[in-house]
């Protein structure tokens, strides 16, 4: 548990990385996220609770510990005046065999800022560079907050390349992310949390399983319809909510008849049924549901 | 499929070699401080440019040969921008940048990560000191080898008052606060604290005060190494090494690297 001052950060979160294995911490902004990578990797200490990394208690930061991790912490962090190659050979010295520092800058499409200094750097190749830095050292656990924050889809994509190599040769990694669609691609186990506490935790597929064989229909209207009516104007069972407003879902079995008596009521009140999904619920869907709160706008 | 041959990224956690941590670490930070203009300005330039002038202009009487005279000023001078005003500044915007987070989350102890900030100070101090040195000897300059020794170990001890004062400022206030208030004092010592004008010719009560200030007490060391041949004497050596002292350690205290 982490307090700051009357705001209590963290409070009441268990999360658990297997060797190897991809864990994404996802929550809306002021979750936790953070807080809990810091006080992971020792730059904050817990206010109560029990951690370890590795098997080591993480406060203070011990140098045994920070040997075997690496870090990408939010925001990044370099000198202002040092270029992308000179400030990874210096964490690249840091480390008993690390990866060639040339390779990676070249993999990170560094090469063309080279000569550039720190602080010119656009948001993306800071945040390239942070991640660099965070895997140079070949460590056993990585702690990535929020690796993919400002960087273009292509940027993304070969990050998501990277966390798929680093799970695939044995290397954990725990990363804090925004992004539904990057913790359904990437982790083996994903821990939402909000106002510092779990709020679910699972594989992506048992999160995004509904239960039983009931089926969610969900779409977007205008918003403070009556879902009482709407769950009046069908069979009996069927149960509507407005999860978030303008974002309607109904649960039951959805067949064509239901389907079009939906569209049919929303119609009847003056309202055009957009973007109407039928199916599994996607990570976007279970979070909205748990925190009621749109992550992106 | 991704492009990284399987194997690529298999843990081989370890800590570096000490040594050569440091030196990368210095490396690193003392070509950022000779490549950067301002810190440039400071460091070389004006000392430069203040050690020919007031050798070569006579805008106030000095012995001949003037350089003579003019070498302890400007070494102390170089000594404080480097020590202290440099030093803070570049501390404090390496806070802003995260570098010393990002630091503290390699294997790099804590202690070799103020080393290494305190060995690149060194380095550009030494660069200072061969700099100036030449351009004074093609001025002149006629120093004595006693007096040569007696000025390193003033410098080294100017080194750690400033040094001290600029990591306590640097790692204290907020980087723009830094900038103002170290080149502010930078300017204030130059004219007011003993280093151009030598405490005799300052007014009584300003030279009482400048002679327990780190600037009077290492341009006057230097002066009785360097002219008096006297050695910095025991007043300077002590006033020097107070500062240090109570510097450091408020700073030890105060400046969080974490
Ligand atoms: N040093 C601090 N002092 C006071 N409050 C803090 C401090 N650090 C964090 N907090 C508060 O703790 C809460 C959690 O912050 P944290 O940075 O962990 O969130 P996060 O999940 O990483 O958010 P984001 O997605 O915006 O990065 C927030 O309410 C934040 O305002
Ligand atoms: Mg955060």
């Amino acid at each position: 548990m982490k307090r700051f001052g009357a705001t209590t950060a963290v409070a009441g979160l268990d999360l658990t990385l297997d060797r190897g294995a991809v864990l994404a911490l996802l929550g809306p902004n002021g979750a936790g996220k953070t807080t809990t990578v810091e006080i992971c990797t020792g730059f904050q200490d817990a206010d109560a609770g029990e951690v370890r990394v590795l098997g080591e208690d993480p406060s203070g930061g011990p140098d045994g510990l920070r040997a075997r991790i690496g870090v990408m912490p939010q925001g990044g962090g370099a000198y202002p005046g040092v270029k992308a190659g000179e400030m990874l050979r210096l964490v690249a010295a840091c480390a008993a065999h690390p990866l060639d520092p040339d390779w990676l800058i070249g993999v990170l499409g560094l090469d063309s800022a080279a000569r550039t200094p720190y602080k010119r750097l656009s948001g993306g190749q800071q945040q390239r560079l942070a991640l660099a830095c965070a895997l140079v050292g070949r460590p056993e656990l990585v702690f990535l907050d929020e690796p993919t924050a400002g960087m273009d889809p292509q940027a993304r994509r070969l990050v998501w390349d990277l966390v798929a190599a680093l799970r695939r040769d044995g290397v954990a990694v725990l990363l804090t992310t925004h992004l539904m669609e990057e913790a359904e691609a990437l982790a083996d186990q994903v821990v939402i949390v909000d106002h510092g506490a779990v709020v679910a935790a699972g594989t992506p597929a048992e999160l995004t399983t509904s239960t039983g064989d009931e089926q969610e229909l969900r779409f977007r209207a205008r918003t403070g319809m009556d879902v009482t009516a709407l769950a009046a104007a069908l069979p009996p069972g069927y149960r509507a909510a407005e999860t978030v407003a303008g974002r309607y879902v109904v649960r039951g079995r959805i067949d064509p008849q239901v389907l079009s008596a939906i569209t049919g009521w929303c119609a009847g009140q003056g309202a055009l049924a957009d973007d109407v999904q039928v199916a599994r619920r996607s990570l976007e869907d279970v979070f909205l549901d748990l925190t009621g709160r749109e992550l992106r706008s | 499929m991704t492009p990284f041959p399987a194997g690529t990224f298999t843990p081989a956690p370890g800590r570096g070699s000490l040594g050569r941590m440091l030196r990368v670490q210095a490396g690193t930070e003392t070509r950022m401080a000779l490549r950067h203009g301002e810190h440039v300005l400071l460091t070389l330039l004006i000392p430069i440019v203040l050690l020919v002038g007031l050798s070569v202009l006579r805008v106030f009487p000095l012995p001949e040969p003037r350089v003579n005279s003019v070498v302890p000023s400007i070494l102390a001078l170089a000594v404080m921008s480097t020590a202290f005003t440099s030093q803070a500044i570049a501390l404090g915007f390496d806070r802003r940048y995260g570098v010393i987070r990002r630091l503290a989350a390699t294997a790099l102890p804590r202690w070799l990560l103020v080393a290494g900030r305190l060995a690149a100070m060194l380095a550009v101090v030494a660069v200072q000191l061969v700099v100036l040195g030449v351009i004074a000897a093609l001025l002149g300059w006629t120093p004595t080898f006693g007096g040569v020794l007696w000025a390193l170990v003033t410098v080294l001890l100017g080194c750690a008052a400033f040094g001290a004062l600029g990591i306590l400022l640097g790692g204290t206030l907020r980087a723009d606060i830094v900038l103002a208030v170290a080149n502010l004092v930078w300017f204030v010592l130059l004219l007011g604290g003993g280093i151009v004008i030598p405490l005799a010719q300052l007014p009584a009560g300003l030279a009482a005060v400048a002679a327990l200030l780190p600037s009077g007490a290492l341009a006057e060391g230097l002066r009785g190494s360097l002219v008096d041949g006297t050695g910095p004497g025991a007043g300077p050596v002590l006033v020097l090494l107070a500062w240090a002292v109570v510097a450091g350690g408020v700073a030890v205290r105060a400046v969080k690297l974490r």
